[in-house]
């Protein structure tokens, strides 16, 4: 009996479970919340599940909300294992969202086809820059990547404001007095075809095949491998002869790339224009954000983003509908999603501590397990 | 467009930087990184607001505000102090957190109307003094003053005193102070604590003295991560921090400033004519602080900085070389 419970497969399954019971844990304290408010938190709770899966537009809706959450959280995954902190994907979502646009309202003449993959290229690029560029000054400055990349957030909004009220306003809105700080409409042959009779788009495709790839790129290829060890022991790489610096930059470029092609999504897929409110989240639903937490629930891993983004879509789209139903402001859900990252990291000391004890016995090798690798040698703590 | 003024108005929102930034700069000493700084804020700007709404009495308020905030802070603290997890990724999540519950209590608090404010006053001699005085000491909100004289305290206590020794042993050596005897769980988690408060506090200047009210996330508008920025710059000196968060405030209003009906050496000024134009102006903040960091971290690479040497990495008790 004592067997079953330390064998390698229940240790492994309680790994794997780690998160679910961080949810669990989390909608618990929510619900204390919720009781603290005079709100009925069964009541709450059975309106979120209702809003994010209740009918097929309900799960549709979910799906498009998971999209831009797996994309962002595709690129984190990259860095992350870099050991590059990408906090700048508001940004890079804009980034990509804007060069996006200005190419599906510039070449209007093209056939569709051509200019969604125009598009998606634009985000993709757009992206990388605005992610390259805290990568070249971390590799070459020593400059703190969150810090920069926070900064970037900033400068990229203050971009958006300026571009959708000059250069790319609607000019039917420039007509107006009012002025309403948005892009005139794509034309219909440029938006991202749908796959059902709901708001549910190609987008959520290409997510799901980009995963598999990153996951390819990651574990499968050279450059995956080296990304990695730089991300596990920089002294190491250094001396197995990787250029760490160029791998630095490449890995929050590529992280920056996914966050644009998520923003480009969003606008070919969803909004079918670009319309700020001043502050980033406006736009880009604090996907950039949430990514990161979509990314650190899947353990790094591209594969387990998707059931994670699913289930990060689904507390969105379900937090509006508890919203109508029992009059609780939906940024509950932003607590609830930042207590979960809190159990989340939480468990991850009993699972090093389990580790510890199973290498103790020295049963057998173990297998690499994803998180367990960060930070084990941070060698920023001065920059 | 008066300089005395800009600036009198830029060391006044400059204290909210200061605070946090202090703060932050306490709590890196001991060794732990808190990114959680924008989070707090906004829970000392919320509870700060509503708490002198519910008495009337402002003192309450920022008193309440620095509670809520330092309690909040205890969250990070526990998990990257006793759990050892990751402090980046527990500073995060401490900002979705802090944001989430400060909007959600917040709700409906943008229509509360007006609060009774902390005092201004000016301090009779000093207030003479040309050109100083009527930018420091002319009609400041008392939390200013506050804030002159917590700089040199915090100076002096983290340099020339026992428990500042001991404060530089945890963020430097830990392994050594816990040879010394020293509890280095216990004052990480103080200092934490003190963090959270003044990151409160920081909050409670904005929604009591600087921009009164309570407008959901902009009223903080990133504050807290440009403080996080400024510890780098002030390279974790009380005194550089002032420097810098005072000269930011100034930066912030001139960039008010320059938007209105001026002539520059002879030239309509085009952010007036042209009102889209000053959205570069507000850009310039954080381009600026990107340069800063590019500037300290060069002269870093010479000085060391001065980070504190176990700034990010957890404590743990009978590892070697920690």
């Amino acid at each position: 009996m004592k067997k079953i419970f330390q064998g390698d497969w229940f240790s492994q399954l309680i790994d794997g479970l780690l998160p679910v019971f961080a949810t669990l844990l989390a909608l618990l304290v929510g619900a204390v919340f919720l009781l603290m408010l005079r709100v009925n938190p069964l009541e709450a709770y059975a309106a979120l599940w209702d809003g994010a899966f209740g009918s097929t537009n309900a799960l549709a809706e979910t799906l498009v909300k998971a999209t831009p959450l797996l994309l962002v959280s595709l690129g984190i995954c990259i860095s992350f294992r870099g050991d590059m902190i990408n906090i700048g994907g508001e940004g890079q979502m804009i980034v990509g969202a804007l060069l996006a646009t200005w190419l599906g309202l510039t070449f209007t003449n093209l056939p569709g086809w051509l200019v969604i993959v125009m598009a998606m290229v634009a985000g993709f690029i757009g992206g990388a820059i605005w992610g390259g560029i805290p990568g070249l000054l971390k590799a070459y400055f020593r400059v703190n990547e969150i810090l920069s990349t926070v900064m970037m957030n900033a400068i990229a909004v203050q971009l958006m404001n300026f571009l959708l009220r000059d250069l790319l306003i609607d000019p039917s809105q420039a007509k107006l007095a009012s002025k309403i700080p948005q892009t005139a409409r794509l034309a219909e042959i440029f938006r991202l075809p749908r796959l059902a009779p709901t708001r549910l788009h190609l987008g959520a495709l290409i997510a799901v095949l980009l995963a598999i790839l990153v996951y390819i790129l990651l574990w499968r290829t050279t450059l995956g491998y080296r990304i990695r060890s730089v991300g596990q022991n920089v002294y190491a790489a250094l001396y197995a002869g990787i250029k760490v610096k160029r791998y630095m930059v490449l890995s929050l470029l590529l992280s920056g790339a996914f966050a644009g092609l998520a923003g480009a999504v969003q606008v070919y897929g969803v909004n079918y224009r670009m319309i700020t409110d001043g502050s980033a989240s406006g736009f880009t639903g604090s996907a950039g954000f949430n990514g990161i937490v979509v990314a650190l629930f899947g353990q790094l891993h591209p594969l387990w983003s998707i059931p994670a983004s699913i289930l990060f879509g689904a507390l969105l789209v379900g937090a509006n509908t508890m919203q109508r139903a029992v009059q609780v402001p939906s940024a509950l859900v932003t607590a609830i999603n930042g207590l979960v990252v809190v159990f989340v990291v939480s468990s991850e000391i009993w699972r090093r501590r389990r580790q510890r004890h199973r290498l103790a016995h020295a049963k057998q090798d173990e297998t690499s397990s994803p998180v367990d690798t960060k930070k084990v040698d941070p060698i920023e703590s001065d920059s | 467009m008066d300089p005395i003024i800009i600036l009198q108005a830029g060391v006044a929102s400059g204290t909210v930087l200061l605070f946090a930034t202090l703060g932050e700069v306490l709590a890196e000493r001991s060794g732990v990184l808190n990114l959680g700084v924008e989070g707090m804020m906004l829970i000392g700007a919320m509870t700060g607001f509503s708490v002198t709404i519910a008495t009337g009495n402002p003192w309450l308020g920022v008193l309440a505000a620095m509670l809520a905030a330092g309690l909040v802070s205890q969250i990070h603290a526990f998990i990257t102090i006793t759990l050892q997890a990751d402090q980046v990724v527990s500073g995060l999540a401490l900002t979705f957190v802090g944001t989430g519950i400060s909007l959600v209590l917040g709700e409906g608090l943008s229509k509360a109307g007006t609060v009774s404010l902390m005092p201004n006053f000016s301090i009779p001699l000093l207030s003479a003094i040309p050109i100083l005085g009527p930018i420091f000491f002319t009609n400041q909100s008392v939390l200013v003053y506050i804030g002159y004289l917590m700089v040199p305290l915090a100076w002096y206590y983290i340099n020339r005193t026992r428990p500042g020794l001991h404060l530089r042993a945890v963020g430097e050596y830990p392994s050594a102070a816990d040879a010394l005897g020293i509890n280095v769980f216990r004052l990480r988690y103080a200092y934490v604590f003190v963090g959270g408060m003044l990151a409160g506090l920081g909050g409670a200047t904005i929604s009591l003295a600087v921009a009164p009210g309570w407008f959901s996330e902009l009223t903080t508008g990133g504050q807290g991560w440009i403080a996080v920025g400024l510890v780098i710059f002030a390279q974790w000196d009380p005194i550089r921090a002032a420097v810098g968060s005072y000269a930011f405030g100034a930066l912030r209003r001139l960039i008010l400033d320059i938007q209105g009906p001026l002539v520059l050496f002879g030239f309509k000024n085009p952010f007036y004519y042209n009102s889209s134009l000053g959205f570069f102006l507000q850009m310039l903040p954080y381009a600026f602080t990107v340069i800063v960091l590019v500037i300290g971290s060069r002269e870093a690479i010479r000085k060391r900085l001065g980070a504190p040497a176990a700034l990010g990495n957890p404590y743990i008790r009978g590892e070697r070389g920690k």
